[in-house]
């Protein structure tokens, strides 16, 4: 509870909840606002925003409402946001987990792959999977969540190194406690603040991930989201602007809300960093 | 009080607030001392007094959101309390000077002892390179640094403990400041080291008549140097006066409470002691080897080389040794946290040095461990009552039960049973470490392995600690190895003693015996060298 009320004494912190706030309403109000298909036809291309009540936002180059696009890809960046980050950090913490605790040669083998997969560049390695695995909603979340997990391992990793020969880890294993025991009870909830904090990191990557795939129009077409918006406006950068920039708005919005989030959580959690 | 004459530091009234939300409000509330040019004023009290914000009070170097809110710091005519930054930096260092507990974190680490103890003078003098060079030799010859050359080039990881803390004097002393302000210096120092540091206080500031102001907690330290002495409590100070006043006829009952609670240096009549052996420790041996590659530039640490050791059934077996000695590689090697390289440890029959992990843990109930930090021991998101069940719960015990069981042994270690439900950190250190033996009977030990023990406690905790640990061994009938730094300590608890030094046993034998008529030099360097020895052994004359 201390840690509840360090978060609310901090107004950046509040200001990002409130954002983040605001589009997790888009999103759970877009099918009772815009009851309609967002990507259905609803008047002629290109209307300006502000110029037809009935389309508040304008329309895009094929004529649809922009403004339901916006409130359906609240949707899909929240929904790959957040279960490409739980994959990632899942994966991060196991790995992380078992190469911090038993070091040796456990620690060099996983310890190499989660370095191959640093070595290439994330958005390379999404190319690829997705080229192979093709570009639906479901492949596109798993492929994020996969390239995202080295950094949360090496994070684990560290915590677990530094937690394990502590007297309490020691204390567990005098008291008979298996491994696993002590990986899961003891090490990992003290271990956990600093990855929680990193998970906003992974979610606003992952949702800027996503939508440069949309923007090379690599991603699931078959659903409204910003990236998918920001892609399709290319076409019209230099005169109907507009399209391209309301979707890079929301998107600017979301992943600053998700990082105030997280740098309140620093804050919160680890209350001996802040008084600097 | 005792307005001195010839002061040169002197507290007037002195009061620190506290940031709200703290345990009290005011960290100093009101402390008057003065010391005087040659001479050494120990304040002594247990943590959380207020000495160590006294000591950074008068530097100006409270942190943040503490403040002085009252009362004066007079030096050499001035308040400190409302002296500016750039007046106080005249202050520091020239003036008044600090050694702090720590030498490795006081120092910067990545820079040669010489260029640190240098850096004095290029700050509050113009003198040329070369004389700042004789300056830090003369200097570490001053505070006996062997071969200071050598010493002038080294970085602070490449000498000990003892060796930096000089280091770190000779810092204090480099601009012969009149008042040299002693934070616990010797706290973090072995027992032999401990000594020479003192010495090597107690010569300087003859020779230089500087004004000590030296904070403590150890009354043995306060007889072995202090000419008068301040006890201070919850921030007041409650009695000061004269050394000898002061120890030997105490007025105040907090006084009167921490001198009893000094541990005597005397064993206590030795106990008939069964010849039932319980554990039998036989040639253990442990070496690490590290660096080096394919065997070349390795280096081997020989941490225990062949012990023997015998525990009697119900008897306290205590293993003493300064830092290095390899006792705690033994501790860790008996319940084996570490895997011993050769030798048997004999339990009940079962050799606990050659069994399988898997039946380490299943056999873990005989042999229990308490850890030394009672901080870092505790799981800090885990409630007590579950710590304290936890074991019970690994070996098949429900759960329902098990807490019902952590509730008597909280009344057993004497500890509220309602408290089970609160977190570590809502504990004092000498209630976490009654959890942290708890946890250990919890499975019902035969033998309890206790590593330092109450060495992180208070004095007055650390006598109600191990009293409790003492009716604790006569109930449940426990054998305890018992490990420890202070001889003290020791001497009060344990039947058996056995004294190391780089990894092997130089002397055991009955406490009494090892203590009475000690056989080994080193078991004599020990003994001769704790502070305040006389004082321990007629203050024990006294309470017998």
């Amino acid at each position: 509870m201390d840690a509840a009320r360090r978060y609310f004494r901090s107004p950046a912190a509040v200001v990002g909840l409130i954002l983040l706030l605001v589009v997790v309403v888009m999103a759970a109000s877009a099918g009772w606002l815009y009851p309609r298909d967002p990507l259905a036809l609803a008047g002629r291309p290109l209307i300006w925003p502000f110029s037809n009540p009935r389309l508040l936002l304008g329309t895009d180059n094929s004529g649809r409402d922009i403004a339901a696009q916006i409130f359906y890809g609240a949707r899909i960046s929240l929904l790959i946001g957040g279960v490409a980050t739980a994959i990632a950090i899942v994966i991060g913490v196991l790995i992380g987990a078992f190469a911090g605790y038993y070091g040796g040669w456990i620690d060099n083998i996983l310890m190499r792959i989660t370095e191959a997969f640093q070595t290439l560049p994330n958005f390379v390695l999404l190319l690829v999977l997705v080229a192979v695995f093709g570009s639906t909603l479901t492949t596109v979340t798993i492929a994020v969540g996969v390239v995202s997990w080295p950094a949360p391992a090496r994070l684990t990793r560290a915590e677990f190194m530094s937690l394990r020969n502590r007297e309490f880890v020691q204390a567990g294993r005098t008291l008979g406690m298996k491994d696993i025991q002590l990986i899961l009870g003891e090490i990992l909830p003290n271990a956990l603040p600093p990855v929680i904090v990193y998970a906003s990191v992974v979610m606003a990557v992952a949702i800027l991930l996503e939508s440069a795939l949309a923007f090379l129009r690599l991603s699931d077409p078959n659903v409204a989201s910003w990236g998918n918006l920001i892609g399709l406006g290319r076409d019209v950068l230099r005169v109907q602007w507009y399209v391209s920039a309301i979707p890079g708005v929301a998107i600017l919005v979301t992943v600053l809300a998700v990082s105030l989030v997280g740098q309140g959580l620093n804050d919160a959690l680890n209350p001996r960093l802040k008084s600097r | 009080m005792s307005e001195l004459p010839n002061a040169i530091l002197t507290l007037d009234r002195l009061s620190v607030k506290l940031p709200a939300g703290a345990d009290r409000s005011h960290a100093l509330a009101g402390v008057s001392l003065s010391v005087a040019a040659n001479e050494i004023l120990c304040v002594v009290g247990e943590s959380g007094s207020g000495k160590s914000i006294m000591a950074n009070a008068i530097m100006q170097l409270l942190p943040r959101d503490v403040s002085i809110d009252g009362g004066r710091v007079m030096f050499e005519g001035r308040d400190l309390a409302s002296a500016t930054t750039a007046e106080m930096r005249q202050v520091r260092g020239a003036g008044i000077a600090m050694i702090f507990q720590e030498p490795m974190t006081a120092l910067n680490p990545l820079r040669t002892i010489g260029d640190q103890i240098g850096e004095m003078f290029s700050i509050h003098s113009d003198l040329s390179k070369a004389a700042i060079r004789d300056k830090v030799l003369a200097l570490l010859e001053d505070v006996r640094i062997p071969d200071p050359k050598v010493a002038a080039r080294a970085y602070p990881h490449e000498l000990s403990g003892g060796q930096r803390q000089r280091a770190m004097i000779a810092m204090a002393l480099a601009l012969d400041p009149r008042v040299l302000i002693a934070d616990e210096p010797t706290t973090a120092l072995d027992v032999t080291t401990q000594a020479q540091i003192l010495k090597l206080i107690r010569e300087l500031q003859i020779r230089k008549k500087t004004a000590v102001l030296f904070i403590t907690h150890d009354f043995g330290v306060v007889a072995e140097i202090a000419d008068r002495v301040a006890v201070m409590q919850h921030g007041s100070v409650v009695e000061q006066g004269d050394v000898s006043a002061v120890l030997n006829d105490p007025q105040h009952p907090y006084t009167r409470q921490l001198i009893a609670a000094v541990p005597p240096l005397t064993a206590p009549a030795p106990r008939k002691l069964s010849d039932d052996i319980i554990l039998t420790i036989d040639e253990v041996s442990k070496t690490y080897r590290t660096g080096g590659f394919l065997g070349r530039g390795a280096r081997v640490t020989h941490a225990v080389k062949a012990v023997s050791l015998k525990l009697p059934r119900g008897a306290t077996l205590g293993i003493v040794g300064e830092s290095g000695s390899g006792k705690s590689t033994l501790a860790r090697c008996i319940v084996r946290l570490i895997d011993p390289d050769a030798g048997s440890i004999v339990l009940e029959g079962k050799d606990w040095a050659k069994m399988t992990r898997e039946n380490v843990r299943r056999e873990t109930q005989h042999i229990q461990m308490v850890f030394q930090d009672p901080f870092a021991s505790l799981n800090p998101r885990r409630k007590a009552g579950d710590l304290v069940a936890q074991g019970p719960i690994v070996h098949g015990t429900p759960r329902a039960k098990a807490i019902a069981d952590a509730k008597e042994l909280f009344a057993l270690v004497g500890l509220d049973p309602s408290a089970i439900d609160r977190f570590p950190h809502e504990f004092s250190g000498g209630q976490r470490q009654r959890i942290g033996l708890a946890r250990a009977l919890a499975l019902r030990p035969d033998v309890l392995v206790a590593d330092e023990a109450v060495s992180a406690l208070d004095v007055s905790v650390q006598a109600q600690v191990l009293k409790m640990l003492d009716e604790l061994r006569e109930r449940l009938g426990l054998s305890i190895v018992f490990i420890t730094h202070d001889l003290r300590v020791a001497a009060q608890i344990c039947d058996l003693v056995a004294v190391m030094k780089d990894g092997e046993v130089v002397e055991h034998g009955l406490a009494g015996d090892v203590f009475g008529d000690p056989q080994h030099p080193y078991t004599k360097a020990l003994l001769a060298s704790i502070p305040g020895g006389d004082f321990a052994r007629s203050h024990a004359s006294v309470s017998a």
